[in-house]
Formats: C-alpha cells, sequence, structure tokens
C-alpha cells in the first residue's frame, strides 16, 4: 500500500518534471506569481500609477542620460541607438544574455557599461550608482508590458542551470537556499514580509525601505546577507547566474519595471 | 536622476478643480541617523513647499525629518486663469529648487 503511494509520488513527480521539461507551461496552468502580487495595495498603486512611482526619477534621470554625451569619442548612447523608445523596446526582456566578446553571460547594467567603456570610451559608472540605475530603468521602461525572453543560446543557458544550482544551494550560517523560502515557502511570513516566488521581472525597482533605487544583485546580496552569507561584490559571475536562472523562471511572464517595493 | 517631476492637466475649463502632483529627488537625512562611521549625519532636509499660481500662493507645505526621501506631494487647485505655476522647493543647506509649468484655462 504504502510502496504503491510512493510510486503514485514519483509517477506524478515524474509527470511534473516532464511538463516542466516541455518548456513554458503549456498544458500546465501558470501559477507562477509576479512580486508584485505580494505587497501591499498602497505600494501597488504606487507602482501602477506613473505619477506616484518614484522610481520615475531615475527613468527620466536615465532618459536626460541618454542623449548626454560622454567620453573620449563625445557620444552619446543616442548617437547610435537612436530613440530608447523604439531602439530599445524589448532589450531588456532578454537580459541577462550570454555576450561572445567577453565569452561569459552579462546583465543589462553590464551590457550597457560595455558600450559606456568600449564604444564610448568613457570612464565606467560604478555598480550601483545613480547613473547606472537611471540608464537601466530608463532602457528597461522601454519593454514594460512584453514577455521576458531571455536567449536560448547555449551560453545563456549554461549559466541558467549553474544559476538553478546556485538557487538550491544552501549558504550562510543559516544553512539556507533561496527555494527553501521562494519555493517551498512562498506567500508565507519572514519577520513580517510576505515571501514572494522569487520572480524579478521588476528590476531595477524603487524599494520604500532603502529609499532610493536599487538592482536586482542588491536585493540577492541583501537576502544573501539575511542568511548570514558572505556576499559576493556587485557584478560577480554567480549573482549574474542567478539573475539569468530567474530570468529563465520568468520567461514569458510581463516586464513591471519599475517596481516599486515595500 | 531627476530633480522634479510634476504632472497636471495642461489645460483646464474655468472654474474645474484640478489635481497637481509633485515629486522631488531628494535624501531628506533626518539627522538622527548614525553614519558609518557611528557619528551622527547632519540633518538635510526640505523645510517649505510652495506652489504658487501667478504670483498668488494656492499651496504651501513645511517638511519636517520624519518625511521620507523623494517627498511626493498631491493637492488640489481652481483653474481661474492661463498663465505659470510656479513650485518652490527650500531647504537645508541652501538647498532651494524651482519648477514652472504652463496652463491653458478655457472659458466654463
Amino acid at each position: 500500500m504504502r510502496g504503491a503511494g510512493l510510486f503514485a509520488v514519483l509517477a506524478a513527480l515524474g509527470a511534473g518534471m516532464a511538463l516542466a521539461d516541455a518548456g513554458d507551461g503549456g498544458e500546465r496552468a501558470d501559477t507562477r506569481q509576479s512580486g508584485t502580487a505580494f505587497i501591499g495595495e498602497s505600494t501597488r498603486a504606487m507602482q501602477r500609477d506613473d505619477t506616484q512611482n518614484p522610481a520615475m526619477l531615475w527613468v527620466a534621470g536615465g532618459a536626460a542620460l541618454w542623449n548626454t554625451r560622454a567620453g573620449k569619442r563625445d557620444m552619446s548612447c543616442a548617437g547610435c541607438h537612436g530613440d530608447a523608445a523604439a531602439s530599445m523596446r524589448g532589450v531588456a526582456a532578454r537580459f541577462p544574455a550570454f555576450d561572445k566578446a567577453s565569452g561569459k553571460v552579462v546583465n543589462l547594467g553590464q551590457r550597457i557599461e560595455m558600450c559606456r567603456v568600449g564604444k564610448q570610451q568613457a570612464a565606467p559608472l560604478a555598480p550601483e550608482s545613480e547613473a547606472l540605475l537611471s540608464l537601466e530603468a530608463h532602457v528597461a521602461l522601454q519593454s514594460r508590458g512584453m514577455p521576458v525572453a531571455p536567449p536560448r543560446d547555449a551560453g545563456t543557458l549554461a549559466a541558467a542551470e549553474k544559476g538553478r544550482q546556485l538557487y538550491g544551494q544552501r549558504i550562510g550560517q543559516l544553512n539556507m537556499s533561496c527555494a527553501q523560502c521562494h519555493d517551498a515557502n512562498w506567500g508565507g511570513k519572514l519577520s513580517g514580509a510576505t515571501i514572494p516566488q522569487a520572480h524579478a521581472a521588476a528590476y531595477p525597482i524603487y524599494r520604500l525601505e532603502w529609499q532610493a533605487m536599487g538592482s536586482l544583485q542588491r536585493r540577492l546580496r541583501n537576502c544573501m546577507t539575511g542568511v548570514r552569507a558572505a556576499a559576493p561584490p556587485f557584478g560577480a559571475q554567480e549573482l549574474v547566474e542567478l539573475e539569468a536562472y530567474l530570468a529563465a523562471r520568468d520567461r514569458d511572464m510581463p516586464l513591471e519595471t519599475p517596481g516599486v517595493r515595500p | 536622476m531627476a530633480r522634479a517631476l510634476i504632472h497636471m492637466p495642461a489645460t483646464a475649463r474655468q472654474g474645474e478643480t484640478i489635481e497637481i502632483r509633485a515629486l522631488i529627488g531628494h535624501a531628506m537625512e533626518t539627522g538622527h541617523r548614525p553614519g558609518a562611521d557611528g557619528k551622527v549625519v547632519a540633518r538635510d532636509i526640505i523645510r517649505t513647499f510652495a506652489c504658487s499660481y501667478n504670483g498668488a500662493t494656492v499651496f504651501d507645505a513645511a517638511l519636517h525629518p520624519a518625511i521620507s526621501a523623494n517627498p511626493y506631494i498631491a493637492f488640489f487647485t481652481v483653474a481661474t486663469e492661463s498663465g505659470t505655476l510656479e513650485f518652490t522647493w527650500r531647504g537645508d543647506n541652501g538647498f532651494a529648487q524651482t519648477e514652472r509649468m504652463p496652463i491653458t484655462v478655457s472659458a466654463a
């Protein structure tokens, strides 16, 4: 009896995995919920209304930077890419992506830095700096509402797979993995805050606790510090790989940047 | 980061009540927080906000240390005549920011 029950569970697990392997939902109902589903109504209203969303300060700043000439070549982003509303549409939905030149997966912020250092020949913007977050937010806004669609090339998939392993790996003095909270206990409470499902399609976000804009890496490092692990520095490859995995989890969910979180 | 964003209708009918939303980027440092070195960070906040409609003050506010960074202020006024609304924020360390928005008012 017990054996038969176990077999049924295993069969069900197998079927679930087969469906998951088959790809993006398909016949299975999509039970994924954006982080926006787990925040309070007033915070959601702030995100929904651009005239109330404080992140729009950064977006507007990013729009100004887009047209600002910089570097030795005295070029602006607009000098090559023109109007961001046209040229950057859908771009943020395709990151992180494998970069052939550097041979590793890069996120949107790093891609902007590559343009800045390589094409504009300007000094790199510091990670998590106001200027970089502004440009990121401005570029990402052009993809708002579009489905997250990270590329399926081998390099990106390999990075996402490494990210998946990191996601399930126990770390820190509390010896916890991302999955233990965000897969096994989403919807539960962690010191008064609701644990979301780890769908990160609203970054960079304006977080009320930070009273400022922050990137997904800042959020990831926050969680790592929370389980008393040593957080890798900004731009570390394992953080980008985690981002790549999160983007794969979010595939086909709408991009919501700029999000507001408590 | 942009300094300030103001949302209000560009046109209105005379006598119509219009909503104005003003958002400004400012750290609003309370003066009560210790910094990384353990010393209290000096206060740096916006003290006053005022909106004048063709020179006449229609709204003003005093801001205090408990108000969050990047303060957002929404208020209503009655559209009386075409002209300019001027928004002024003033604060510690000589902070001053002025924005102007035009409005066209048509006969009721």
